[in-house]
């Protein structure tokens, strides 16, 4: 095959699209994931604010999205996908099934992060008279954040996986290129160059991720 | 009437084996201005005690007062307030690593709604008082144990406190930072008339530094009295071998 400017055209623009459902569902994720993660710790026996019936439901709610493999949430999911975006095919539509599958991920992260937490500081808190929220907000959230990014950065990892196994059912960027033209039309050139890409992207977003939690970390 | 009043308290805790003890029917006074030491084995449940105190820990039986105050017929809103009166340090220190020392010195008075520059006006004070006034920028794990210690007795000090609880706040340090914190101790006891209620198992530090003094034994109080009263005339066995091993540490 020749390699065209329309070839190149289409790489270029796939590669946003993966960016573009990457980041938006990895930071969509984070809004709902990061509270659930907060939830998860506290209302564990041994958290702030043990509470077994609200950590049981979160828990096995979790635990049922985490092992649906992905290309079946994607399936699964399709009448809710158009619900909302109106269409169940490209870049925007794959958005929703990734926050559904990062959501649960993002939690169970964020709940080890804040696990890690030293409990000396945390009841050094609970002594000066601290809410619960602020403990959270000043203190877990705090001593968590090298943890949290480190986190941040395999979830960004996991959920770029995710967006290429999207391009099965026509989901838009990278992974669909590599899918339609490496996979159904032989094209290898093609399917090469986008899976380098990915690694890449993998790579960059590890050396940041990496990057950024040991720059903010005091502890050394 | 004393500062502090522990009344008949005792504590259990539910495990997997079956309930454990840690206190046993425990009663103290403590006076205003005191520095109180609470001397024990490990095991003796001194930390349970300390913690009953600001409850932490709340007892399973008895009464706990501040000031005539049953802190078991506080509101959780009230018990924070209390809370705030009534600093505490500790033997791995706790300040928050990713934060630098005037942080954490204003970290109490961020949780009381302070204002950042009242916050660290009062901090900065505060840092002068134990010796840091240089080290504001720096990070915890830039400090030695003794600094630690230091950052956070202002931490604790931040919201002028009436009692300071030390739950083994030396047993981590070396000798002679030992006594160059218990030092400080004693400066703010005098100087600002903050009641003292130190937990430990060294005899060496209740010497150096206590007016009274409990004993504790298996969860129960088996002697008090003042400092001279038990280092002249220990009544009890357990005395007697905490204060045979005076020298050795």
């Amino acid at each position: 095959m020749v390699w065209t400017n329309e070839v190149t055209a289409m790489i270029i623009e796939g590669l946003w699209a993966t960016l573009y459902m990457t980041l938006v569902s990895t930071l969509a994720g984070y809004v709902f994931g990061l509270p659930l993660g907060v939830i998860l710790a506290i209302t564990d026996s041994n958290g702030l604010r043990p509470n077994a019936v609200v950590y049981k439901v979160l828990d096995v709610i979790s635990n049922i999205l985490r092992s649906i493999p992905f290309l079946i949430l994607l399936i699964l999911l399709i009448p809710f996908t158009t619900l909302l975006v109106g269409k169940s095919y490209g870049s925007t539509a794959t958005i929703i099934p990734l926050v559904i599958a990062a959501i649960p991920f993002i939690g169970r992260m964020v709940e080890s992060s804040i696990k890690e937490v030293d409990p000396g500081v945390i009841e050094a808190a609970k002594s000066m008279g601290a809410t619960t929220f602020q403990i959270i907000w000043r203190v877990l959230l705090v001593e968590a954040r090298t943890s949290l990014i480190t986190g941040s950065t395999i979830t960004t990892g996991t959920i770029l996986g995710y967006s290429a196994m999207a391009g099965c059912i026509g989901g838009g960027g990278l992974g669909d290129i590599a899918i339609r033209y490496g996979y159904y039309r032989y094209q290898v050139q093609i399917m090469i160059v986008t899976v380098v890409l990915l690694v890449v992207l993998v790579q960059l977003f590890q050396t940041l991720g990496m990057f950024i939690a040991n720059r903010l970390d005091k502890r050394k | 009437m004393p500062e502090i009043v522990i009344e008949n308290v005792s504590k259990t805790f539910e495990t997997k084996d079956g309930q454990v003890q840690a206190l046993k029917n425990v009663s103290l006074e403590i006076e205003s201005g005191d520095i109180y030491g609470i001397i024990g084995m490990s095991g003796a449940g001194k930390s349970t005690l300390v913690r009953c105190i600001n409850y932490l820990e709340v007892p399973t039986e008895g009464r706990v007062l501040i000031n005539d105050k049953a802190l078991g017929d506080f509101s959780e809103k009230e018990l924070r307030e209390q809370r705030q009166e009534i600093g505490m340090i500790f033997q791995n220190f706790n300040l928050l690593m990713q934060k630098n020392v005037l942080e954490n010195v204003c970290f109490p008075l961020y949780i009381q709604r302070k204002s950042k520059a009242e916050a660290k006006e009062r901090a900065m004070e505060l840092l002068e008082i134990v010796g840091l006034e240089g080290r504001s920028k720096t990070y915890p794990a830039q400090l030695s144990g003794g600094q630690k210690q230091r950052v956070a007795i202002a931490r604790a000090l931040a919201s002028k406190p009436k009692i300071l609880l030390c739950d083994e706040a030396t047993s981590a340090l070396d000798p002679q930072t030992t006594s160059s914190i218990l030092e400080l101790l004693k400066t703010i006891n005098e100087k600002f008339h903050i009641t003292i209620v130190i937990i430990t198992h060294q005899m060496s530090v209740v010497k150096e530094i206590c007016s009274h003094v409990a004993i504790l034994k298996e969860g129960e109080v088996v002697e008090t009295g003042t400092i001279d009263e038990i280092f002249e005339n220990p009544q009890t066995e357990e005395a007697k071998r905490l204060l045979q091993g005076i020298g050795g540490e």
